[in-house]
């Protein structure tokens, strides 16, 4: 039986705009991956609580307007709650100032406005395979 | 008409064999809600049009041409630039200088954290000030309007329920000695439902019954005691930018309107009562006809709704005032100076449309807040329109184009079918209750997309046209001023240990009291709590506790 990818999609801080994550969502559906959105106006440890709970391989944050400055506590939680593995991607307006600052603190990937949806789906893919090859 | 007829089956037949020469350039042409279009329309298309009964004159009922007879003849639309950026001084100093460079009238944006329904010191600080001016306290709101005369001049202020921003609004205006009845303006975006439906979710904050409770005791104290103020307006700019089309939007913002004259009505106010101050609100992409043919449809439509449904004596009743704002969505962040020319065709659009009010979008808008240069362009483009173009010389400019006439009638039949299927679905409410409204918009994004990264639709710049990399326009953005949150921070601060306490937890009480009393005035005791002291973020927590904290849906989409 081939694997099915598990995706969490969320918005962290104060922003509620979610077309970006919906249609995301839809593609990676559409992929055949297992997507959960947690709607927006999460908080770090709610993300971090549902990463683990869902056992995702994936976690995909949206933002939009500088939620993103979370995601370095984002990454962190994750570390110290056991979840350090999982590959965390970001998407939507991202400064290129703080590119370097995401990636640094362990994200694998920023999506910036323009990005294609099969692009997302088969980094991904590619991505996440990477990693289970390593510890299988 | 037979020798028209003879002349298109000639046109017809020089037009078949143009396209063997040269094929078609795309492989259908359809307008973004789905429509295919022609390639002309002739007097074939009106025949048997009615002036009067379709279009009439501006003024006069229908209103298809125009709510009022002589339109932007006598006075243009309101120039209404969105405003909100960091603290209340750094709004002060923008808005003064929009104001002398042609903005005619305010439209207050506060903060996300704001939106949230939280004070600047319940937040983290790199959230607060970053996409709009959070006001906690009377003292910000006083800060804001600092040399700003509120009897002058017409304020449109982007809140929801509990509308703690327009009860800060109110009591500085009789804190300065202007009576209510001199204020004009319009409590924007208080349309909670396309909060919870419109992918935006912005101001959603309480539960779905809290939001309508607090509404319609909004709308009834504005209609008894603020006659120039506008409590009611309703949005179809979050559904659009979210990916709904425009008849998708106009269907759900007739629909949205449907619904709360009805609650209104049921709660025992005269229809005549409120409906003169209802206002709509507009979201103008880059289609221009597309657009054009909407703003007409929803002027005919709701003209009827109100007579027919809802009895409506008052012609005022009848009148669908509209602002537009530029929809973001269709702004890039590559190329990004392109997305002037698209502002320019959102904004002659709205003025074809007839709107009575207009925000535009800077060029920057895709990636950050406003600088002082692109939000001064974003005005100029306004008043090239107004002063340069000849589009507001002439009242409905593009009335009679067969095309037009025949758009807005296609655009106006497939918006009363999702009508009806709304009012099937026993209306606007329970339809986003059961995610109707968000699954059609989720799908048409979905379509969109598809149409984009196939390169189906063209996006200039994106898929077509692009530029290398190294030529892209860089990034940067404006860092917040820290030093200014950190004060403003301080000042709200100070206020909640300085104030009279007691004083705060009386008012505290008479909210919770009139939260639980159906006959007593939820927003009249929110005026109340502000003038007391009591903070933003403690009265929308207060009523949190007694409403629930409302939550958009996110599964079964």
């Amino acid at each position: 039986m081939d694997y099915r990818i598990r995706v969490l999609l969320a918005k962290i801080g104060m922003d509620g705009h979610d077309r970006g994550a919906r249609v995301v969502a839809g593609a990676l559906r559409e992929a055949g991956m297992e997507v959960i959105y947690t709607g927006p106006w999460q908080t770090v440890e709610q993300v971090t609580k549902s990463a683990l709970q869902e056992d995702v391989d994936v976690i995909g944050i949206s933002s939009l307007s500088y939620d993103h400055v979370l995601v370095p506590g984002l990454m962190e939680s994750l570390r110290r709650q056991g979840a350090g593995e999982v590959l965390v991607i970001v998407g939507g307006i991202i400064p290129d100032d703080d590119v370097k600052m995401l990636e640094e603190a362990g994200v694998a990937r920023i999506f910036h406005p323009g990005s294609r949806l099969e692009e997302i789906a088969e980094f991904i893919r590619q991505a996440v395979s990477g990693r289970r090859e390593k510890y299988l | 008409m037979p020798m028209i007829k003879e002349a298109e089956v000639r046109w017809r037949e020089e037009y078949g064999k143009a396209l063997q020469k040269t094929p078609p350039r795309k492989e259908e042409f359809k307008n973004r809600s789905g429509i295919s279009l022609q390639p002309i329309y002739t007097p074939l298309d009106l025949e048997g049009l009615d002036y009067l009964e379709k279009l009439g004159y501006p003024g006069e009922f229908p209103y298809t041409r125009g709510i009022y007879p002589a339109m932007y003849r006598g006075r243009t639309w309101s120039k209404r630039q969105l405003v909100g950026y960091e603290g209340p001084e750094h709004y002060n100093r923008r808005q003064k200088e929009l104001l002398e460079r042609g903005q005619s009238a305010i439209n207050f944006l506060p903060c996300n954290t704001f939106f949230r329904g939280y004070d600047v010191d319940q937040v983290e600080k790199e959230l607060v000030g970053t996409c709009g001016t959070p006001v906690n306290i009377l003292e910000d709101m006083d800060i804001a309007f600092e040399g700003i005369p509120l009897r002058e001049i017409s304020v449109s202020f982007n809140d929801s329920g509990p509308f703690t921003g327009v009860a800060m609004l109110f009591a500085l205006a009789e804190a300065r000695g202007i009576p209510l009845d001199r204020l004009a303006g319009t409590t924007s975006q208080s349309d909670f439902i396309s909060h919870y439906s419109g992918g935006c979710n912005m101001y959603f904050r309480l539960s779905l019954e809290g939001h309508l409770r607090m509404f319609i005791d909004h709308v009834r104290f504005c209609t008894q005691n603020v006659p120039g103020w506008h409590p009611i307006s309703v949005v179809a700019q979050h559904f659009q930018d979210s990916g709904a089309t425009p008849v998708q939007a106009l269907a759900f913002i007739l629909s949205s309107g449907i619904f709360y004259v009805d609650q209104l009505v049921r709660s025992g106010l005269e229809v005549d009562s409120f409906a003169p101050r209802l206002s709509f609100f507009f979201a103008a992409n880059v289609a221009l006809f597309d657009e054009v043919a909407k703003f007409r449809a929803a002027r005919r439509m709701w003209a009827r709704i109100m007579r027919e449904r809802f009895g409506a004596k008052n012609p005022r009743s009848l009148q669908f005032r509209f602002h537009v704002q530029s929809q973001g969505a269709d702004l890039t962040r590559q190329q990004p100076l392109n997305n002037i020319s698209r502002i320019c065709l959102q904004a002659l659009a709205s003025v074809l449309g007839g709107a009575q009010s207009i925000h535009t979008d800077a060029y920057d808008e895709a990636y950050q807040t406003p600088t002082e240069e692109t939000a001064r362009i974003a005005l100029m483009t306004q008043s090239i329109i107004e002063e340069e173009s000849g589009a507001a010389d002439v009242v409905d400019p593009l009335g009679g184009s067969y095309y037009v006439e025949k758009l807005t009638d296609q655009t106006e039949q497939l918006a009363w079918r999702y009508i009806e299927k709304i009012d099937g679905l026993g209306g606007m409410l329970e339809a986003v209750k059961r995610g109707y409204v968000q699954r059609e918009i989720g799908l048409a994004a979905y379509d969109y997309q598809k149409a984009v990264d196939s390169g189906q639709k063209v996006v200039v710049g994106v898929n077509k046209y692009q530029i290398p990399e190294q030529q892209e326009f860089k990034l940067k953005w404006g860092k917040t001023d820290q030093a200014g949150v950190a004060r403003h921070i301080q000042r709200v601060r100070d206020h909640k240990q300085n104030r009279d306490q007691q004083r705060v937890g009386e008012a505290l009480a008479d909210l919770r009291h009139a939260a639980s009393e159906p006959s007593l005035n939820l927003f009249e005791a929110t005026i109340k709590a502000v003038k007391s002291g009591v903070s933003h973020g403690e009265i929308v927590g207060e009523l949190r506790e007694i409403y629930g904290y409302g939550y958009p849906l996110t599964q079964g989409l």
